[in-house]
C-alpha cells in the first residue's frame, strides 16, 4: 500500500463524486423502501434494466442522459403497475405478506437479470458520449468528465426529489402516508393511489439512475447483485424516510469505497458497501436521520 | 393489600413527538383500575411501556418491588404481566386451543386441561378447534383475553377489549373481567365505553397528551372539568 | 415411528443404488438434488417456520465448503471431520448473524444475509491459501470400498445428511419450539407478550439452519475436485434454497423435500438440455408463480384437494 497525501486527496475527491452518484441511484429506494416500506430488493435490477434500455435508446443516436430522461415516463408506468400488483397480491392480504413479498421481489430480480442475459448476453455494455473517455485536468489531478456529469445529474435529481417531497401537495401526501396512513385516510385521501404514484416516481427515477450507471462504467446483467449492497447501504445508513440523509450517506459510502479502492485494491472494494451496511445494522439500525 | 405496580415519572418520545411526559401511578394488589383518555393521549403507549412492547425513555417501572423497565416483554409476562391487544392479534395459523397453548407452555408450564377450563369460562369451548379467521369480532376479543388468562397473570391489562361490541357483548366481557378480579387478578382496563369503565373500576386515571390530568373514583372523574374538556374539547 | 421406518428405508435404497450398476450420471445429479434437500430443509427452519427470509444461503454453504478445504489442505482431515467442522462453522455464522440482525425487521435480516454472502466471497477472493479468485484444485483421496467411485460415496453421505436434516426439521416442527416459531411468524408481538423468548428462538433457528447448510457444503469441494469463490458464494444458491420450500410448502417438513426433489430434478434436466441461464429463469418464474398463486405450496394445494373431495 503506497500512501501519499496526493493519493488521499484524489481518492476523497473521486469518492465525493462517486458518493453523489450512489446517492442518486439509491434515492428511488429511499422512496420505495424508506417511505413506502416495500421490500424492494428488485430495485437495483430495475435500475440495471434501465441501463440496458438507455443502451438501446442511446444506440439510436440520443445522448445517454437524454435517453434516461426520455425513458422516465415509461418507467413511471412500470412502477405503478408493479406497485399495484404488489399491493393487490400481498399487502392487502396482510398475513405472511412479509415473506411472500420478499420472495416475490427476489424472484422478480432474478427474472429481470436472466431476461437481460438472454437479450443482451453476459458481456459488458457501454455507451458513447463526448464526456465519456476524457478527463478534466485540475492541477495535478484528473477528474473523469463522466463522473462530473453523473455528479451534476445526481445533485439535480436529489434536490428535485427533496423539493418535490417537501414543497408540493402530492409530495407531502407521500410523506404523510409514510408516517400516518390512517390519518391520511380520514382526511379523504386515498393512500393506495398516493403510494402507487410514489412508487411510480421512484421507478421513473431509476430509469435516469440506470442511465447514469452506464455512463459511469460498463454494465452487465449481474451488476444488480452488487448494487443491492450499495443502495441498501445508503438507504439504511441515511435512515428510512430521510431524503437529505441519502446524500450524506451516499457521500460516506463513496468516500469509504474510494479510499479502500485506492489503498487496498479492487478486490476489496465490493465488500465496503456490504460491510458498512452490517456495521450500521449492528450498532445504529435507525441510521443517521431515521424515524 | 400491597402495591403491585409502581410507574414513576415515565416518559416516551418518538422522534420529536412526546407520547408520555412524566407519568406516575401506583396500582395496588387486587385493584380494578380504569385508564381513560381521548385518542392519542398515550394510553396504549403507557401500557406498551408497562408490558414491555416499548422501552420507556425515562423513569422507572416497578412490578412486585422489582425494576422491570429493562426487561424484554416475554420476561415481564413470565413475571405475571399479561395484556390483550387493542386490535386482536391471534396466531392465525393455529386453532383457538393452540393459541392458548403458547402462553400455557411458555409461561405457565401448565397442562392442556387448564386450557379447556379457560375456554369454558370465557365461552369459547365449542370453538376450540376453529381458526381465528372463523371467529366473530367478540369471539376474537375473547380469544385475546383467554390468551392473556392462559399465562396465569397477576396483572392483566385489557386494552379496549370492548370496542365496537354490542351492549350484551360488553356485559359478557365485563363479567369475565369481574370474575377474574374475584380470583385475585389485578386488572387495568383501558376503555372508551364510559359506563363499562365506571361500573368496573374502583379507581380511574385520565390521560391527555401524555400527562395524567385527573385521578380518583369513577364518580369524581366524570364530574372533573379537565376530563370533560379533554374529551369534548375546550 | 412410521417416519423413522420410512427414513431408514429411503437411506437403504440410496445405499443399494450406490452399490448397484446404475448409470454414474444418476449419482452426479442425485448428489446435487440431495444437497438441495438439505439446503431447502435448513432454510425452512428459519424461513418457513419463523418467517425470516435468508437470501444468503450461499454464505453458510460456501463457508462450509471452504472450512472443509482448509481442514483437508492443512490436516488431511477425513470427510466426516470436515462435515462436523463445517457444521460448527455454519452454526457460528448463523448465531453471529442472528444475534446481530434478528432483533430487527425481517427485511433487514434478509439484506444482512446478502451482505454476509458478498463479504464471505471477498474474504475468500483475497485469501491466497485457498486459492484466491482463481480457486483451488483438489485431489480426491482414494475411494473407500465398497463404493466403485468417489461420487457414489458422496451420494450416500449426502443421503445420510438429508435424513439428518429432515429429522431435525421434523423434531423442531412438532416440538414446543416449533409452536413458538409459528407464533413468531403469525404475530411476533403477540408471541413476545405470550411469553415466547422471540429473539432466542429466532437465533436458535438461525444457528441450526446455518449448521445444516454448512454441513451440506463440506463434501462439495470433493464432489467438484475444485473450489472457487464466485460460484460457491453465488446468490443462485440463495434463490434455489428459497424457491424450493416456497414451492413445496413451508408449513411442513415434507414441503422443502418435495420442492427440492421436484425443482432440483427440473434444474438438472434444464441445465443439461438447455442452458444454465434458462435454469435460473425457470426457478425465478416458478417462485413468483407459486408465491402469487399457491402461497402454501404443493402441500397446501394437496390439502385443499383432500378437503375438496371429502
Amino acid at each position: 500500500m503506497i500512501f501519499s497525501f496526493d493519493l488521499l486527496f484524489e481518492a476523497i475527491l473521486f469518492g465525493i463524486l462517486l458518493g453523489c452518484f450512489y446517492a442518486a441511484v439509491s434515492i428511488g429506494l429511499s422512496v420505495s423502501f424508506g417511505l413506502l416500506d416495500v421490500p424492494h430488493v428488485a430495485h437495483p435490477a430495475i435500475m440495471v434494466f434501465g441501463s440496458y434500455c438507455t443502451y438501446v435508446v442511446a444506440g439510436w443516436g440520443l445522448d445517454p442522459i437524454l435517453a434516461g430522461v426520455v425513458l422516465m415516463p415509461a418507467f413511471f408506468v412500470l412502477g405503478v403497475l408493479i406497485y399495484r400488483f404488489y399491493y393487490e397480491t400481498f399487502e392487502r392480504r396482510g398475513s405472511e405478506a412479509g415473506v411472500r413479498g420478499l420472495a416475490f421481489f427476489f424472484g422478480l430480480a432474478f427474472i429481470i437479470e436472466v431476461g437481460l442475459i438472454l437479450g443482451f448476453g453476459v458481456d459488458q455494455r457501454t455507451v458513447q458520449a463526448p464526456y465519456i473517455g476524457s478527463s478534466l485536468a485540475l492541477g495535478e489531478y484528473r477528474i473523469p468528465y463522466r463522473m462530473l456529469v453523473a455528479f451534476g445529474v445526481a445533485l439535480v435529481l436529489t434536490a428535485a426529489l427533496t423539493v418535490y417531497l417537501s414543497k408540493t401537495f402530492t409530495g407531502r401526501a407521500i410523506k404523510a402516508v409514510a408516517q400516518d396512513e390512517p390519518a391520511l385516510r380520514l382526511m379523504g385521501a386515498n393512500p393506495v393511489r398516493i403510494k402507487q404514484w410514489a412508487f411510480g416516481i421512484a421507478t421513473g427515477v431509476s430509469a435516469l439512475a440506470g442511465a447514469m450507471l452506464i455512463i459511469v462504467g460498463p454494465v452487465e446483467p449481474a451488476l444488480d447483485r452488487l448494487y443491492i449492497g450499495r443502495t441498501f447501504c445508503v438507504v439504511v445508513l441515511a435512515g428510512l424516510g430521510s431524503m437529505t440523509g441519502t446524500l450524506a450517506a451516499g457521500l460516506i459510502l463513496g468516500v469509504a469505497e474510494s479510499l479502500v479502492l485506492m489503498f487496498f485494491g479492487a478486490s476489496w472494494a465490493p465488500a465496503v458497501a456490504f460491510g458498512l451496511l452490517l456495521v450500521v445494522l449492528g450498532i445504529r439500525p435507525q441510521g443517521l436521520f431515521g424515524r | 393489600m400491597g402495591s403491585l405496580l409502581q410507574v414513576n415519572n415515565v416518559s416516551k418520545h418518538f422522534g420529536g413527538f412526546t407520547a408520555l411526559a412524566g407519568v406516575s401511578l401506583e396500582i395496588t394488589q387486587g385493584e380494578r383500575f380504569g385508564l381513560i383518555g381521548p385518542n392519542g393521549s398515550g394510553k396504549t403507549t403507557l401500557i406498551n411501556c408497562i408490558a414491555g412492547s416499548l422501552r420507556n425513555d425515562a423513569g422507572s417501572i416497578r412490578f412486585q418491588n422489582a425494576e422491570i423497565s429493562r426487561l424484554p416483554a416475554y420476561k415481564r409476562t413470565r413475571l405475571g404481566i399479561a395484556r390483550s391487544f387493542q386490535i386482536p392479534r391471534p396466531f392465525h395459523s393455529m386453532s383457538v386451543l393452540e393459541n392458548l397453548l403458547v402462553p400455557l407452555q411458555y409461561v405457565a408450564h401448565g397442562k392442556e386441561e387448564e386450557v379447556f377450563a379457560i375456554l369454558k369460562k370465557i365461552g369459547l369451548a365449542d370453538k376450540a378447534d376453529a381458526l381465528s379467521s372463523q371467529l366473530s369480532q367478540v369471539e376474537l376479543r375473547k380469544l385475546e383475553l383467554a390468551r392473556a388468562m392462559a399465562a396465569r397473570p397477576r396483572l392483566l391489562i385489557s386494552d379496549e377489549a370492548m370496542a365496537g361490541l354490542s351492549g350484551a357483548e360488553v356485559d359478557e366481557v365485563l363479567k369475565i373481567l369481574f370474575d377474574l378480579n374475584a380470583e385475585g387478578i389485578t386488572i387495568i382496563m383501558i376503555e372508551h365505553i364510559m359506563h363499562a369503565v365506571m361500573r368496573f373500576s374502583q379507581r380511574v386515571v385520565c390521560l391527555d397528551a401524555g400527562k395524567i390530568i385527573c385521578e380518583g373514583t369513577p364518580a369524581s372523574i366524570v364530574q372533573n372539568a379537565d376530563v370533560q374538556r379533554a374529551y369534548l374539547g375546550a | 415411528m412410521k417416519y423413522w421406518i420410512g427414513a431408514a428405508l429411503l437411506f437403504i435404497a440410496a445405499l443399494a443404488a450406490a452399490l448397484s450398476p446404475v448409470n454414474e450420471y444418476f449419482f452426479y445429479a442425485g448428489y446435487v438434488v440431495l444437497t438441495f434437500v438439505v439446503l431447502s430443509t435448513a432454510w425452512n427452519i428459519l424461513g418457513g417456520y419463523a418467517g425470516y427470509v435468508n437470501f444468503g444461503t450461499g454464505a453458510f454453504f460456501g463457508l462450509g465448503s471452504y472450512s472443509a478445504v482448509v481442514l483437508f489442505k492443512a490436516l488431511s482431515a477425513p470427510l466426516a471431520v470436515q462435515i462436523v467442522a463445517a457444521a460448527a462453522v455454519g452454526a457460528a455464522l448463523g448465531f453471529g448473524v442472528g444475534i446481530m440482525t434478528l432483533r430487527l425487521r425481517g427485511i433487514f435480516f434478509a439484506i444482512a444475509t446478502v451482505a454476509i454472502l458478498f463479504i464471505m466471497e471477498t474474504l475468500m477472493v483475497n485469501w491466497r491459501y485457498v486459492g484466491g479468485a482463481t480457486g483451488l484444485q483438489l485431489l480426491r483421496p482414494d475411494v473407500m470400498a465398497p463404493f466403485s467411485s468417489y461420487t457414489r460415496m458422496l451420494f450416500v453421505v449426502m443421503a445420510l445428511l438429508a435424513v439428518v436434516a429432515v429429522s431435525v426439521a421434523r423434531y423442531v416442527q412438532v416440538s414446543w419450539i416449533g409452536r413458538g416459531l409459528r407464533a413468531i411468524r403469525d404475530s411476533e408481538e403477540a408471541a413476545e407478550s405470550s411469553g415466547v423468548p422471540t429473539l432466542r428462538l429466532k437465533v436458535f433457528a438461525c444457528t441450526i439452519s446455518g449448521a445444516l447448510m454448512g454441513a451440506a457444503g463440506a463434501p462439495m469441494p470433493m464432489y467438484l475436485s475444485f473450489i472457487e469463490p464466485a460460484s460457491t458464494f453465488s446468490l443462485n444458491w440463495g434463490v434455489s434454497a428459497l424457491a424450493m420450500p416456497m414451492i413445496g410448502g413451508t408449513a411442513h417438513w415434507i414441503g422443502p423435500v418435495l420442492g427440492a426433489l421436484l425443482l432440483g430434478s427440473i434444474q438438472q434436466i434444464v441445465t443439461v438440455t438447455i442452458s444454465n441461464e434458462i435454469n435460473v429463469l425457470v426457478v425465478g418464474v416458478l417462485l413468483v408463480l407459486f408465491v402469487v398463486l399457491a402461497p402454501d405450496g404443493i402441500v397446501g394445494l394437496f390439502k385443499k384437494w383432500v378437503r375438496y373431495f371429502r
